[in-house]
């Protein structure tokens, strides 16, 4: 059951639905009645993407239509900006693979755009080899009728480096699931999301990471912000099997509820069958601090600017976490201007 | 000058100042001495507008302009500052940021031009080397990982920094050991003006040991109970606030 295979098959049954625990903070079933028809195969340029002063190799996968491999030799390195853009109205999903060989470097700068009302999945299979290191940004920027779900499995070797964040405003119904089976062996994972929601907007992070061998680590932290009517969704997995000894995986979500119309939902949950492991999970969802705002404002902040102020530095603490600079930057750039 | 005239503040239900007049001319500074309870803070968070304070009768003018009327930001722009007993901490703004930010609105609530990032520069360090500030602290989240000292110190920077009109110093001397307590004192006396306005809240003399006020007055029950000189701060160090209790 999947977006993916609804769009293939064109029978409404196969959508996720309340009905599956999984899913149940997102329902995509009792949005569409009818799936819209395939999206055509769109032509002529599209406008420049968020990353487009980056200098990065530009992959274009339009309407579901574009390259389905991208791989890098052992010791490679790259950067790529992956863009993924829904140019006209209708249903499309996509496949990619993404390989990196012993010892590579990728910097992946993917982005989701796209105009009007669309249908749309994107999955893509990352295999990440030993010593390698990729270091994914996934910038969702979609219009609020857009109904998107991406699915990322990562398979992660000894010694290797995942390093993602997740940024996006949310859309009409957004899943972005990132899936990592963990070796461990000296491999590490940064893994963490911001959401900046406004209007009716929604947004789902969901994660799942398995340590499936011993000594390795993983560092999750997502923050969120909802306003007005916009929800939140936050589900992450960390699960550390039998024998994954000496791992350690720590994972925070924190959130601020903005409004009373807004709802942040999260599920954080650490399974631990191995021995000698180090984990910590946190969590919270609460309002604007009213001691910080009131202290910004006898400094001389207008009520707006102490807001602004205080919620860009809540998540800022994410932002900072980008390694590269440059695409910091950009990030930082897109939520200062997003609403919320 | 500051006038404070049978001013009411009740926070929840609770009548906590209970017709406090008081008047500060224009460059003095005075001393507001209480036990605790006795409403010191409220006066402070009164003064500077803070939300949950409820002003439910009397007035507070600064040269006759009624502060009341406008919000904390306004205040502030026209010249109020708080040094916070319990300053807030901000991960994620760094003190350069939050007091460029600040000083900015200040300037443009003021019709004025903004402060240039080099000029600004310049200033805080100068002030910052004058309170023994690390000035590498100021490029950390604001108060946060601070010690009791160093927020307070902080506060002081701000308040050179912002150059109010008005400045209610509320508690400014708990927490602090004997070197940073004369360090914020040299601070605050830098800071007399014959245009400037000063109230400093305190429950213990010591601090008037570094700041001679001009007059001093007792606040008990939400009221001004006794007014005097300098001397009277000894006295109460002496005899207790127990004869002030209701």
């Amino acid at each position: 059951m999947s977006l993916a295979r609804a769009i293939a098959t064109g029978d409404l049954a196969e959508l996720p639905s309340r009905r599956d625990e999984d899913w149940r903070w997102s329902d995509i079933r009792g949005l569409l009645r009818v799936l819209p028809s395939p999206s055509p195969v769109h032509e002529g340029p599209i406008p420049p993407g968020p990353f487009a002063n980056m200098a990065a190799e530009v992959v274009e996968i339009i309407n579901g239509q574009g390259p389905s491999v991208i791989e890098l030799a052992d010791g490679e390195r790259r950067l790529v900006a992956l863009r993924f853009f829904a140019a006209e109205p209708g249903a499309h999903a996509s496949q990619l693979a993404i390989t990196l060989g012993a010892k590579a470097d990728l910097l992946l700068l993917e982005s989701h755009e796209g105009r009007d009302a669309y249908v749309t999945e994107a999955d893509l299979a990352i295999t990440v080899g030993e010593d390698a290191r990729l270091e994914r940004l996934v910038l969702a920027d979609e219009p609020e009728a857009a109904i998107s779900v991406s699915s990322a499995r990562v398979r992660l070797s000894p010694g290797g480096r995942f390093a993602q964040t997740v940024v996006t405003t949310g859309a009409k119904r957004q899943r972005i699931e990132t899936r990592v089976e963990h070796a461990g062996g000296g491999a590490t994972v940064r893994l963490d999301g911001l959401y900046r929601l406004a209007g009716r907007r929604h947004a789902d992070i969901t994660t799942v990471v398995v340590h499936a061998g011993p000594d390795g680590a993983t560092d999750q932290l997502t923050k969120g912000v909802a306003a007005d009517q916009a929800r939140g969704v936050f589900q992450g997995r960390i699960e550390v099997a039998r024998g994954s000894d000496r791992s350690e995986a720590h994972m925070g979500h924190h959130a601020l509820v903005l409004s009373d119309r807004a709802e942040v939902d999260a599920k954080p949950e650490l399974e631990i069958y191995a021995d000698e492991v180090i984990c910590s999970h946190g969590n919270s969802i609460g309002a604007l601090d009213e001691d910080a705002l009131f202290y910004a404002r006898q400094r001389g902040l207008p009520e707006d600017a102490a807001r602004a102020l205080l919620t860009e530095a809540f998540l800022g603490e994410v932002i900072d976490r980008i390694e590269h600079e440059g695409a910091r930057e950009v990030v930082r750039g897109f939520m200062a201007q997003a609403p919320a | 000058m500051l006038s404070i005239n049978n001013l009411h503040v009740t926070v929840g239900d609770k009548a906590i100042i209970d017709g406090l007049t008081l008047d500060v001319p224009t460059g003095e500074v005075h001393a507001v001495m209480g036990p605790n309870g006795a409403g010191k803070s409220t006066l402070a968070f009164a003064l500077a507008g803070r939300p949950g304070y409820d002003v439910t009768a009397g007035s507070v003018t600064l040269d006759g302009e009624d502060l009341l009327a406008l919000s904390p930001d306004e205040r502030a722009a026209k010249g109020v500052f708080l040094s916070f007993q319990y300053p807030v901490a901000i991960p994620g703004v760094s003190a350069l940021v939050f007091l460029r930010t600040a000083l900015n609105a200040q300037h443009k609530a003021c019709g004025e031009a903004e402060v240039s990032a080099p000029d600004f520069l310049r200033l805080v360090r100068a002030r910052a080397s004058e309170l023994k500030m690390d000035f590498d602290m100021l490029r950390r989240g604001l108060n946060v990982d601070f010690s009791g000292g160093e927020k307070k110190r902080m506060e002081i920077l701000q308040m050179m920094i912002l150059s109010p009109r008005l400045a209610v110093l509320d508690e400014t001397d708990s927490g602090l050991d004997i070197d940073a307590l004369r360090i914020v004192a040299e601070g605050v006396n830098a800071m007399r003006a014959p245009d400037r306005t000063m109230l400093v809240i305190t429950h213990y003399q010591r601090l008037l040991e570094y700041i001679r006020p001009d007059r001093v007055h007792v606040l008990a029950s939400g009221r001004i109970a006794q007014s005097g000189g300098p001397e009277l701060a000894l006295e109460l160090e002496r005899a207790g606030y127990d004869r002030y209790a209701a």
